[in-house]
């Protein structure tokens, strides 16, 4: 089906983190005064780009080797991240572009801005993308970041992330979120997470031990599946309606 | 109870119960360069070329630039801004899309494109040429989407469906300026001057 010509159903904003959340410092002064403009859906919003096998790199999906001197490898715990991309309705999201980015084992992020103590690992980028294939699956390998202390005001440490930007089909489905580990206790008290207000949406990010997709003796699989908005059905009813 | 050995290979249970819903957003962060633009942020090494390399057009006889402002007036310099628009024609089949960061000094973003066709809504009404902005930054939650429209299309504005939709005291907060021969468009994401920001 050729999702380009539906429009998208409403956003659900229940599962939607606040703009203005104070406990989350930076938000005080980047939230709106003003309610959203809604506007229907033409194709500037159905439509989106398009990428391709070109646009990548061959180790493109591989963090643990894509900036490592030859037969070196990031310092960390080797783990494999992997899921589906689909859209509310459960149906695959075929090649879409998945874009990852994330500190090192030790909490550090390779950018000018980023002086936290933890050394940087001379072997680890910290970025990695990939296309989902034809039933919507993703996959790609890294280390698991470290959690790291942020300057929020008070002792603020982030749980450990990476971080997502999708690609759907249409420019409303464009989406940047951060994927957590299960079991870990920073995420019931980080106000970048609690920023959500809806539990179920907070564990919907948080990525499940995988031992079915582990490979002994090597990775640690996590499996995390993304959601995008879906088309909206009142389209097809109109469709279908004959009037 | 499973036996040991099974709980130990297993598969794991999706972390997204049905009914499905959107996942949530979350903030891009002040290292969002490191993910989407490394190159252009002088984090190199990690890819050979930047996603836009490959989307820069032959012909760009347009340049769009502008700063970010929070509130009071702070000029935002680690945003990263998606574009996105139909061509020339009007069609989005081949549409176009750039990618920029707010540079880290000066808080500049800046793209080289084409001018947007015109395009139609659903029921086949004439739509001003406009060019999407997707905005994202430490301290934004969810990606905020506005658009651009030009000076050179005013007469069209005003027959413009979507314009109406907007109250007329913040419509000029979409419109480009002409300086220079370049359009510029600064954005500020709350108080007096507040840019529209839409939900689709």
């Amino acid at each position: 089906m050729d999702r380009s010509k539906q429009n998208f159903s409403k956003r659900d904003y229940s599962a939607q983190p606040k703009a203005n959340y104070p406990d989350y410092r930076s938000t005080i002064l980047r939230h709106q005064g003003h309610k959203l403009v809604a506007l229907p859906q033409t194709l500037a919003d159905t439509k989106g780009p398009v990428f391709g096998h070109m646009d990548l790199g061959a180790n493109d999906d591989d963090l643990i080797i894509n900036y490592a001197s030859s037969g070196k490898s990031a310092i960390g715990e080797r783990i494999l991240v992997t899921g589906k991309l689909l859209d509310e309705t459960g149906a695959p999201v075929p090649n879409a572009l998945i874009e990852v980015w994330q500190a090192n084992g030790g909490g550090r992020y390779r950018h000018k801005n980023d002086g936290y103590l933890a050394p940087l690992d001379p072997n680890f980028g910290g970025c990695g993308r990939c296309l989902t294939d034809r039933e919507g699956n993703y996959v790609f390998r890294t280390i698991k970041p470290g959690a790291y202390p942020w300057p929020n005001g008070g002792n603020d440490w982030r749980p450990a992330h990476i971080h997502f930007s999708i690609f759907g089909q249409g420019f409303a489905q464009r989406l940047i979120t951060q994927m957590y580990f299960e079991g870990d206790p920073h995420i019931q008290i980080c106000p970048i997470v609690q920023s959500i207000g809806d539990a179920r949406a907070v564990n919907q990010l948080v990525a499940r031990l995988d031992m079915a997709q582990s490979v002994p003796m090597d990775l640690i699989a996590y499996r995390f599946d993304l959601i995008l908005r879906g088309p909206n059905s009142t389209v097809f009813e109109n469709k279908t309606g004959g009037h | 109870m499973d036996s040991l050995d099974r709980r130990r290979t297993q598969p794991a249970q999706t972390n997204a119960e049905a009914p499905l819903r959107e996942t949530a957003s979350q903030t891009a962060g002040p290292y969002v360069h490191i993910g989407c633009l490394p190159n252009a942020a002088d984090v190199r090494g990690i890819y050979s070329n930047d996603l836009t390399v490959n989307r820069i057009l032959p012909n760009a006889p347009i340049t769009i630039s502008g700063k970010v402002f929070e509130g009071d007036n702070i000029i935002c310099k680690d945003v990263m801004l998606e574009f996105w628009h139909a061509d020339e024609t009007g069609c989005y089949d081949n549409g176009i899309w750039h990618r920029s960061i707010t540079n880290s000094t000066s808080g500049l973003f800046s793209i080289n494109t084409q001018m947007p066709g015109k395009t139609k809504t659903g029921e086949g009404k004439w739509l001003a040429p406009f060019v999407s902005v997707w905005i994202t930054a430490r301290g934004i939650n969810l990606g905020l989407l506005t658009r651009i429209y030009f000076p050179d299309h005013e007469s069209v504005l005003h027959e413009d469906p979507h314009m109406n939709l907007i109250p007329e005291s913040r419509r000029l907060t979409l419109m480009a300026k002409l300086v220079n021969g370049g359009y510029y468009f600064d954005i500020h994401l709350q108080g007096p001057n507040e840019t529209v920001f839409f939900d689709v």
